[in-house]
């Protein structure tokens, strides 16, 4: 069978997409065929499944099969999936709002379960979809809908949390640095156990408009700015200058995924007919 | 099946070791549940832990993993159900199973699966509320939330069993419903009967009617996962088969994906009804407890934990010919069973643990022909036969004497 | 000389693909559409189909 290309995992037809002029989600939907294309996954064996909130319309432009589910619970329906079919790799396209936010619940719980899921969560600070409204990644201070003075609040750090929930790999690109994304997608789709990528990107339309932050390009000037590649020498000191994040893989080891601990289960279950006393 | 019949076998104890035959067990509601949903062929559960639902998860816990299923405890029941529909979508029979507050939390992914058309089983064994309530009393007071909970236009089939027996016989009848219109299906047991133990007869699984949902047979490049069948049914394909299908909790296109069209908005919702209500001799279940051709003083209309006292209380009614009316499917409505039973009755009764919510259904469907009475109780216990004694009493002075 | 398509069809005119070419291959039209100035310098390295949010541009690959 031929190689297929990452277009090819693309419903081009479906395109043009709905996202604004400059957001960052096609650059990481871009990323993610890419990834799924050097693995040449069969597009029958790849289930995406999407919550609700702009990246959460990805879905429309995969030629995989898709679930689009309910805000919040995408990694609940994916849990599902798996963990019925653990031979299907399961992607979950999530924003901040819909992955950190409202889903924070089950963030946490897929990482301390550890189920073999692939979570993509495209933080880009605000909910886009629904007008540029506070969210827990929005960074203290930060101007949007409805902290018209300021956030009161503090944003989280989605990778420390997921990697002190146990996630067996845990890492963060950004949509400026593309090839180092395409890696940490397929890497984390090759990873057994719960794999969690966080794809930092702008909202020129409503956090980048409401801070003052630019055009969209502006905004992947200042990813570039920013970013700081964890295994550089000023990632390594620990001295990071203000506004600075860690890119790359942050959290890789190999404790054994849900699938494997609960066919242990089955083991046990059946090797007594079903019955525990 | 004769619910009636009283088994005059020495009880076994609940641990058979895998007779392929007719079994005859002890078993509590919960655990015949449990038992009907694995015969059903159910092979994945996902649930959180509540009282008085919790034995069916205790027991999904011990029995699937041997039989090659898989028993997932969620962080919550929004994602139980979540992950209930997702599982259902690879091709597995999966249910979950919750009480009140638990139910109330999955309402919104229960659209999902209505929706998106995903056949699933959730059981919820009513308690008292509202809220945390009387934790953990019987009530049946979510007859109307199990039909109208979510927002939006939507039909489902409602079941509700009355005995351990129909805990298992009708959770098998609730899978197969699933199957057949590609829905979702709600058990609504009660606590009475969840917690109750009698004699239940497990049939052969040979003799099990099963029911399995229709694939799709063209070829995979052509199928739209959303365009019924003339029965008004779309065929269903597995995720990981050689079919890639969307499914979607957005208004969607036979193709499954988002579509803001309203000339298909309107169809498709409308087809959610008429894929039910066209079949309605496959899904309305009722059982008389009565010569269906006499004629009545007092039709007694039940469903769920009010059957057994009001058919003691029917028997105990002195020169008045009473009967009762158990309503096994709620939902969609069993309109034509009442209004035929009531042609022959003087007057209607309706006992229910709640403050009145089958009763307007009952009146809706006599309308003013014949007088319809209500016995309501909301506070956490059961009816005794005696408490329906009385008020068929009343009635009797009212309006039949 | 790499061939470079843009499809109008699909380019929002972000401007990412014209700011972060390394060979500044782009320049932009009264629109901010961009439009091949140098492709001569273009070494077909793929970062602009790589960075461009709308799938607008093709590099070098055989057309589609």
């Amino acid at each position: 069978m031929p190689a297929l290309s990452w277009r090819e995992y693309l419903d081009e037809k479906m395109l043009p997409h709905l996202w604004c002029p400059g957001c960052g989600n096609g650059i990481a939907l871009g990323a993610l065929t890419r990834a799924l294309a050097e693995l040449q996954l069969p597009r029958n064996k790849v289930v995406v499944v999407t919550g609700i909130g702009c990246w959460g319309k990805a879905d429309d432009y995969l030629a995989t099969s898709a679930l689009h589910g309910t805000h919040g619970r995408a990694l609940a329906f994916a849990t599902g999936v798996k963990a019925a079919r653990p031979e299907l790799t399961v992607i979950v396209l999530m924003g901040d709002g819909d992955g950190a936010t409202i889903g924070g619940n089950h963030l946490i719980h897929a990482a301390r379960r550890n189920i073999d899921l692939t979570a993509v969560v495209l933080n880009n600070q605000n909910y886009g979809m629904t007008g540029g409204q506070v969210s827990a990644t929005t960074p203290v201070d930060a101007v949007t809908s409805t902290t018209r003075y300021g956030n009161p609040e503090r944003d989280f750090d989605l990778c420390r949390l997921v990697d002190a929930a146990g996630a067996n790999y845990v890492a963060r690109g950004t949509v400026y640095h593309v090839p180092q994304l395409d890696r940490l997608i397929r890497d984390g789709i090759t990873k057994k156990g719960f794999s969690f990528i966080e794809v930092i990107s702008p909202c020129p339309t409503h956090f980048g408009r409401r801070n003052k932050l630019g055009s969209a390009v502006e905004m992947m000037k200042a990813l570039k700015t920013r970013a700081v590649n964890v295994n550089s020498p000023a990632a390594k000191t620990g001295e990071l200058p203000a506004g600075a994040f860690l890119i790359g893989k942050l959290a890789d080891r190999d404790d054994p995924d849900f699938t494997a601990r609960y066919a242990a289960v089955q083991q046990k279950a059946q090797a007594k007919g079903g019955f525990s006393s | 099946m004769n619910i009636a019949n009283r088994s005059k076998d020495k009880n076994e104890s609940t641990v058979d070791r895998g007779s392929k035959e007719t079994r005859r067990l002890f078993l509590q509601g919960n655990e015949a549940i449990a038992e009907g949903a694995i015969a059903a062929g159910a092979r994945f559960y996902a649930g959180y832990p509540i009282t008085p639902s919790s034995e069916i998860a205790e027991a999904c816990a011990e029995k699937l993993p041997a039989v090659g299923g898989v028993y997932i405890q969620m962080e919550d029941e929004l994602g139980s159900i979540a992950a209930v529909i997702g599982a259902s979508l690879t091709g597995v029979k999966a249910f979950t199973a919750t009480s009140g507050p638990g139910f109330s939390l999955m309402q919104e992914n229960l659209g999902v699966a209505i929706l998106g058309e995903v056949p699933c089983v959730v059981v919820n064994v009513q308690r008292s509320g509202p809220s945390t309530g009387l934790a953990t009393r019987p009530a049946q007071a979510d007859v109307m939330q199990a039909r109208w909970g979510r927002h939006g236009d939507q039909h489902l089939i409602v079941l509700s069993p009355a005995t351990v027996q129909e805990c298992f016989d009708l959770t098998v009848t609730a899978f197969n419903l699933a199957e057949r219109f590609r829905a979702p299906v709600i058990l609504l047991a009660d606590e009475i009967v969840a917690h109750m133990r009698e004699n239940v007869t497990l049939p052969d699984p040979a003799q099990i009617k099963i029911v399995n949902r229709k694939k799709p047979a063209c070829p995979p490049e052509e199928y739209l996962p959303f365009k019924p069948d003339p029965d008004g049914v779309p065929p269903l394909a597995d995720y990981g088969s050689e079919y890639i299908f969307h499914v979607t909790s957005s208004m969607h296109g036979e193709r499954g994906y988002s579509q803001n069209d309203p000339a298909n908005a309107g169809a498709k919702i409308k087809r959610l009804f008429t894929k039910l209500d066209n079949h309605l001799d496959e899904i309305l279940l009722v059982k008389h407890h009565y010569n269906p051709a006499d004629e009545l003083d007092l039709l007694i209309v039940t469903f769920g934990c009010t059957t057994r006292p009001a058919r003691a209380a029917a028997l105990r009614t002195p020169n008045l010919k009473a009967g009762v009316l158990q309503l096994v499917t709620l939902w969609p409505f069993p309109d034509a069973f009442i209004a035929e039973a009531a042609q022959k009755a003087r007057a209607v009764l309706v006992p229910e643990l709640n403050l009145g919510q089958v009763i307007r259904e009952v009146q809706r469907v006599v309308g003013k022909e014949k007088p319809v009475f209500g016995l309501h109780k909301s506070n956490g216990l059961g009816f005794l036969p005696a408490e329906i004694s009385a008020r068929i009493e009343e009635v009797a002075n009212q309006c039949l004497r | 000389m790499t061939r470079i398509n843009i499809n109008p069809r699909r380019c929002k005119h972000c401007g990412i693909c014209i700011a972060f070419c390394p060979k500044e291959v782009f320049g932009a039209d009264y629109r901010g559409a961009p439009v091949v100035e140098r492709a001569e310098k273009c070494t077909a390295c793929g970062l602009c189909v790589m960075r461009c949010p709308d799938f607008a541009l093709e590099v070098g690959e055989k057309g589609k």
